[in-house]
C-alpha cells in the first residue's frame, strides 16, 4: 500500500532550489508511436498488419514474419510481473537522485515481454496493468501499476514523477470569469490542489460567479488580465515562485469568418486574449516553471492550454477564433520545447462548443464546464499531453487521422 | 487692443497664472466604457516595452502603446455621434484649432451625486445655479462636478445588472444649453458624458446627441474639477490631429487668474 503524501512542509529559503534533471529521452523515430501514445493516455504497440504479432520494442520490420507494416494498436495492458530488481545506484544524474528505484519485467498477455518501471503496489508473480507514461524527458516509458487501484497509489513517488498530479500543487487560473475557469477551481479543490489562484481582471466589472468562487476552498483571487503584459509580469513577480500549474482560461469565443466580418476589432481582440495572452504568460511564468522542475513534491508541473478542437481543423463559422486557437497550439508546441528541459509538461485539451453563452445557438452535443474541468484534472494526474473532451472533439480528431481534406470540406458545409 | 502673448508665457512662469491638470492618468486598469459584449467595444489602455537601456535598446527606454480614441480622458468631436456626421469640420483633425482653448464655468453638483449616483441634472438645477453666479455666457464649456474622479474604480463604473449608474444631464438640460447658451461643450468626471442611464432617455444618450449635432464639443474622464470656480477657468483641450478621428484622448489643463493660494 502507498503512503499517503503528506503536505509539503513550507520550502527552506536558505535550501538552494534543485536543478531539474532529465531522463535519457533518445528515441527512434519508430518509437515515438509509443510517445504518441502516451501522450493520449493510450496503451499501443505494433502490431503486425500480416501476422498479427504484437510487437515489443518498436522496431521497423517484424521480428516474425519480416512484414515492414506495423502500426501502433491499441492493445490489451494486462499480464503479469515476472521479475524485479532494485537500482540502488546510477551513473545518470537524474536517477542517482532518486535512488532506490525499482524496474520489472512484465510478460504482456497480448506477447512482448516489456522492462518497466514499477509502482509501489506492484508485486513479483502478480498480475500487473502497464501503462505507457511521459517521463521528466517527455518521452513514452512503460510503468507497471498494480491490477487494481490500491489506496493512495497516485501518491507513489515514481509514479508522480511521471504525472502531474494537482494534490498538494499550487494553481493558477488565470481567468476566473469564464464558466470553465469556475468549474476548474471547485474541481482543483476536490482534487486537493494546495491553493487555487483565480486571476481576475478588472476588478471593477462585476460578475455573478464572484461570490460562489469565494466559497470554494483554499481559492484566492488575484488581479490579472492576460491582455495586459504588466499585470501578468506583475502577477508573475508576485506569485509565480509558487505557482506549480498554470491553467489558461482565458478565451474569446465570437462566431464570425476571416471573409465573414465587419473589421478587425474582434479579430485583434481575439489574438490579444488568446495567442498574445498565451505568449504573455508564457513570458512570465514559463522561465519560473522550468527551473522549478524538480522542486520537491510541490514542483512545478504543467501548463495547461483549453483549446478548441478547431485549432485543428478550421470550423469557418467560427473561422476567426479557429485561427487564434490555432496559433495558440502552435505556441504551445513551442512551449513543450521551452519547458521540457525543466520536466514541465505542457497539457492541451482540446474541446468542441462548450454549453456557454457564446455557443448558445450551436446544437448538442457540447461540453459541460464542469465536464471540460474534470477532464483537466484527470489528464494532470494522468500526466497526458494531448486530452480530446467530448464527442465533437473525438470525432474530429478521428476523421483529420483519417482524411483531413474530406474534414476540410465536410466541416464547411 | 493687442493681447501680449509673452507676458502671458511670463505670468504662468511666475505663477500669476495657475495650471491645473484636469486629466487622468492613462493606465492599463482605468475604466473603459462597457457595451454589450456583442458590439465593437472600445480598447483599453496597453503598452508593451520596447526597450529599457537593454539589449532590444541599450541607451533607451520607451513602449508602443494601443489605445482606443475614447479610452481615459478625452475629447469627443462631433463626428462622434450620428447627429453630428454630416457636419463641416466634424473630426479631431479639421476642427478649428482656436476652439481647442475656451473659458468653463463649472456646475457643482457634488453633494447631490454623493447622495444619488442617479443624479440627473435638470434646467431648473442650472437656474438655480445662474441665480447665484450669473447666466453662463455663449462660448464656454460646461463642466459638470460630480467629484467622481476620487471614487475607486467599482463605484466610478459603478455597474449593476441593470447598466451604469452615474450621474448626467436629462435630455431637456443638454438640448437647453445648446439652443438657450450657446455653450461650447459638455464635459464630466465620469466616463462618458451622458447619464449612466441615459440609453433609457428620449434620445437616448442626450449629451451625445445634442452637443455633437450642433457641433460642440464633449470632455469626459476629467479631474479636479473641485480646485477650478465656478466662472473663470479657461480650458485647453486640443486633442491628437488623427485623420477623421471621432475623438482623442489628450492632457486637459486648466489656467486659472491669481496666484497659488
Amino acid at each position: 500500500m502507498t503512503e499517503p503524501l503528506i503536505r509539503p512542509k513550507r520550502k527552506n529559503p536558505l535550501q538552494r532550489t534543485r536543478r531539474p534533471l532529465s531522463p535519457q529521452a533518445v528515441r527512434s523515430r519508430t518509437a515515438h508511436g509509443l510517445t504518441a501514445a502516451a501522450a493520449e493516455g493510450r496503451f499501443a504497440l505494433q502490431v503486425c498488419e500480416d501476422c498479427k504479432t504484437v510487437i515489443y520494442p518498436p522496431r521497423d520490420c517484424c521480428p516474425s514474419c519480416f512484414s515492414a507494416r506495423l502500426p501502433f494498436r491499441d492493445v490489451a495492458r494486462g499480464g503479469v510481473l515476472i521479475a524485479e530488481t532494485t537500482v540502488q545506484t546510477s551513473t545518470d544524474p537524474y536517477f542517482r537522485e532518486r535512488t532506490p528505484w525499482r524496474v520489472g519485467t512484465v510478460k504482456l498477455d497480448v506477447g512482448p515481454v516489456i522492462v518497466a518501471h514499477l509502482h509501489g503496489d506492484a508485486q513479483e508473480g502478480r498480475r500487473v496493468r502497464l501503462d505507457l507514461k511521459l517521463d521528466k524527458s517527455g518521452s513514452a516509458v512503460a510503468m507497471a501499476l498494480p491490477e487494481k487501484d490500491t489506496p493512495n497509489m497516485a501518491d507513489d513517488p515514481h509514479l508522480r514523477e511521471m504525472t502531474c498530479d494537482p494534490k498538494f500543487r499550487r494553481v493558477l487560473i488565470t481567468d476566473g470569469r469564464t464558466a470553465v475557469g469556475q468549474a476548474l477551481a471547485k474541481a482543483f479543490a476536490n482534487a486537493g490542489a494546495s491553493i487555487i489562484f483565480v486571476g481576475i481582471a478588472d476588478s471593477w466589472k462585476p460578475f455573478s460567479g464572484l461570490e460562489a468562487l469565494r466559497r470554494i476552498e483554499r481559492v484566492e483571487i488575484v488581479p490579472l488580465d492576460v491582455t495586459d503584459t504588466e499585470s501578468v509580469t506583475e502577477q508573475a513577480e508576485q506569485n509565480g515562485a509558487r505557482i506549480d500549474i498554470v491553467v489558461n482560461t482565458a478565451e474569446h469565443v465570437r462566431s464570425g469568418g476571416v471573409v465573414d466580418r465587419h473589421g478587425l476589432t474582434v479579430t485583434r481582440e481575439e489574438m490579444d486574449v488568446r495567442y498574445l495572452g498565451l505568449a504573455r504568460l508564457a513570458q512570465a511564468f514559463g522561465p519560473i516553471l522550468r527551473a522549478r522542475g524538480a522542486d520537491g513534491v510541490n514542483s512545478a508541473a504543467a501548463f495547461v492550454n483549453l483549446l478548441s478542437v478547431h485549432a485543428l481543423m478550421n470550423w469557418p463559422i467560427y473561422g476567426s477564433y479557429s485561427a487564434a486557437e490555432a496559433a495558440c497550439l502552435s505556441a504551445a508546441q513551442c512551449m513543450r520545447a521551452e519547458l521540457r528541459p525543466g520536466g514541465v509538461k505542457v497539457m492541451n485539451v482540446f474541446f468542441g462548443p462548450l454549453e456557454t453563452e457564446w455557443f448558445q445557438t450551436v446544437p448538442p452535443p457540447k461540453v459541460a464546464p464542469a465536464a471540460l474541468a474534470g477532464a483537466v484534472v484527470r489528464g494532470l494526474q494522468q500526466g497526458l499531453e494531448d486530452v480530446f473532451v467530448g464527442d465533437v472533439a473525438e470525432d474530429i480528431r478521428q476523421r483529420l487521422a483519417v482524411n483531413p481534406k474530406a474534414l476540410e470540406r465536410e466541416i464547411a458545409s | 487692443m493687442t493681447v501680449d502673448v509673452l507676458s502671458f508665457a511670463r505670468a504662468i512662469a511666475a505663477g500669476e497664472v495657475r495650471v491645473i491638470d484636469l486629466t487622468q492618468t492613462l493606465s492599463q486598469d482605468f475604466p473603459t466604457i462597457v457595451l454589450a459584449p456583442e458590439l465593437g467595444q472600445c480598447a483599453p489602455f496597453r503598452m508593451e516595452e520596447v526597450s529599457r537601456y537593454d539589449e532590444r535598446g541599450p541607451a533607451w527606454y520607451w513602449n508602443n502603446i494601443s489605445l482606443g480614441e475614447h479610452t481615459g480622458t478625452h475629447f469627443d468631436a462631433p463626428i462622434h455621434w450620428i447627429s453630428g456626421k454630416d457636419l463641416p469640420n466634424n473630426a479631431v483633425d479639421t476642427i478649428d484649432v482656436a476652439k481647442f482653448i475656451a473659458p468653463a464655468v463649472v456646475i457643482d453638483c457634488s453633494k447631490e451625486c454623493a447622495a444619488d449616483p442617479d443624479f440627473a441634472l435638470t434646467i431648473a438645477f442650472v437656474e438655480q445655479w445662474e441665480a447665484r453666479h450669473g447666466k453662463i455666457e455663449p462660448g464656454h464649456w460646461v463642466l459638470l462636478r460630480t467629484d467622481w474622479s476620487k471614487q475607486g474604480f467599482t463605484d466610478y463604473a459603478n455597474l449593476r445588472d441593470d447598466g451604469a449608474h452615474t450621474p448626467g444631464p436629462e435630455p431637456a438640460v443638454v438640448k437647453w444649453f445648446v439652443e438657450q447658451r450657446d455653450v461650447h461643450g459638455f464635459g464630466t468626471e465620469t466616463i462618458g458624458t451622458d447619464f449612466g442611464q441615459g440609453h433609457h432617455f428620449n434620445p437616448p444618450f442626450p449629451a451625445h446627441f445634442y452637443m455633437h449635432g450642433k457641433g460642440r464639443f464633449g470632455l469626459q474622464c476629467l479631474s479636479n474639477l473641485d480646485l477650478l470656480p465656478p466662472k473663470g477657468a479657461v480650458i485647453v483641450a486640443a486633442p491628437l490631429k488623427i485623420k477623421q478621428g471621432s475623438g482623442s484622448p489628450l492632457r486637459v489643463l486648466a489656467l486659472l487668474s491669481g496666484p497659488k493660494t
